[in-house]
């Protein structure tokens, strides 16, 4: 008999019997819709083991390696403890990590590196919350790789009326401790296909992830080309330029450009939004991998244009920064 | 008359439905005549719909049924969905399966079974 592990639940399986089925018979209310394997409502993420191939079918590859099921065709034969996926779980334990640099990388944006005291398990891109107090947070994306950076790098720009990022830039100080939850979020890289072309466009410190992302493909080998545009209105919003002009010089593969909507113009940078300077410039998206991180509304309307142009709506990997009110 | 495999089958199953969901949900997104209803709308979500409808139009296994169906577009009928809007959403998918070497016989068969939602889709 096949049990299953739902909130410290222990729910045992009947024949023929779906997870989803078990777990809504025994008062669980986890939300479907189609029971068929394919609307994905009753997403859910299996923890230690991993799940029935066939319950996986169909989800992008960032999160099938996560362990993420779908419930309504999840027949497993083994035991599974199983969670519904963390971003939607708001009683998620604490991580105390120490500040141990402070790095302003242009007029709004800090660069915040985190010391874990235990071993922290994310991957590039991927992005955490962080604690003001108990009861106010922000999220944050992860700009380090594990394999090569040994803290965690966040980039945190400052917003006018932002609580937690004019902490951040104003109050927090080296060696003050944090509280900060798991990584979370399905905006990065995996392995395969290393030959796919990869277009990233980020706005502001929409660069932080794909920053991560980028040197996380290149370190695991990845061949195929890899586009960056980096957008903001102003020169003085654009960083990291030296850095990734290196990076290209590297890696024949990686091609940065960087973007300026506004009235100013410079030698060496694309005028206009970034998604439209990238559009312009590839025009073909039929197998490529690509990644929007920043501003709401630049991730809604590129995912779209991507997918029309061609790429494939499993290929498209976002991380909108959306903006709490205050 | 084919009275060998069954129509899903006969198609190729999930993986066509897979192979047919990107082509059919950005033709419907580039056709002026109905992507107005999907502003706004989350696309990983659309994409999980239009898959689920799809397998249900291939004569794949689905748990759809007429009340699903007025429920899920009652938001629509209230904007002016009407018998215009559905057949473009036909025409798309023809098409879709004409691009993907689907010979007109089925292609027949599968708009037959997306033709028996009209009346349940446009809330009559």
């Amino acid at each position: 008999m096949t049990v299953i592990r739902y909130n410290d639940q222990l729910i045992q399986l009947d024949a023929e019997q779906s997870v989803l089925d078990a777990l809504n018979s025994h008062g669980a209310s986890i939300p479907f819709s189609c029971r068929s394997g394919i609307c994905q409502t009753c997403l859910m993420q299996a923890q230690e083991s991993s799940p029935p191939a066939e319950a996986q079918q169909g989800l992008k590859d960032s999160l099938k390696l996560q362990n993420y099921f779908l419930a309504c065709v999840c027949y497993p034969h083994t035991d599974l403890s199983v969670t519904r996926p963390p971003d939607t779980n708001p009683h998620q334990a604490l991580i105390t990590a120490t500040v141990k640099q402070l790095n302003l990388l242009n007029d709004e944006i800090m660069q915040v590196v985190l010391d874990c005291q235990k071993p922290f398990d994310y991957r590039a891109g991927q992005f955490i919350n962080l604690y003001l107090d108990p009861t106010i947070s922000r999220s944050y994306s992860l700009a380090s790789v594990p394999q090569q950076d040994r803290y965690l790098h966040l980039h945190v720009r400052r917003l006018p009326d932002g609580r937690v990022s004019n902490w951040i830039h104003q109050t927090l100080k080296i060696s003050d401790e944090v509280a900060i939850s798991n990584a979370l979020g399905n905006c990065f890289y995996t392995t395969g296909r290393a030959e796919q072309n990869l277009l990233l466009i980020g706005t502001g410190s929409g660069l932080g992830p794909l920053y991560g992302i980028i040197r996380d493909a290149l370190n695991q080998g990845h061949r195929g080309k890899i586009y960056l545009f980096h957008g903001s209105r102003e020169l003085a919003g654009l960083y990291l330029q030296q850095t990734l002009d290196q990076l290209s010089e590297q890696y024949s593969n990686f091609h940065y450009l960087p973007c300026i909507s506004g009235q100013e113009t410079a030698n060496g940078y694309a005028k206009g939004r970034a998604d439209n300077v990238a559009f312009q410039q590839i025009a073909d998206l039929k197998n490529w991998r690509v990644f929007l991180c920043g501003h709401p509304e630049m991730v809604n309307s590129a995912k779209r244009k991507a997918f029309l142009v061609g790429a494939s709506m499993q290929d498209i990997y976002l991380d909108a920064f959306h903006v709490k009110p205050v | 008359m084919s009275n060998q495999e069954p129509l899903f089958e006969q198609l190729g199953g999930a993986a066509a439905v897979d192979a047919a969901v990107d082509i059919f949900y950005r033709k419907v997104l580039s056709d002026d005549r109905i992507n107005g209803f999907f502003d706004g709308v989350d696309m990983d979500k659309q994409a999980g719909k239009q898959k689920a409808f799809l397998t249900m139009a291939f004569g794949g296994p689905h748990n759809y049924t007429g009340l699903d169906m007025r429920r899920g577009h009652a938001h629509l009928v209230e904007r002016g969905l009407n018998d215009s809007h559905f057949d473009a959403v036909i025409e798309n998918l023809a098409a879709t399966l004409k691009e993907l070497g689907v010979k007109d016989e089925l292609i027949a068969r599968v708009a037959a079974i997306a033709e028996s939602t009209r009346d349940d889709v446009l809330g009559r």
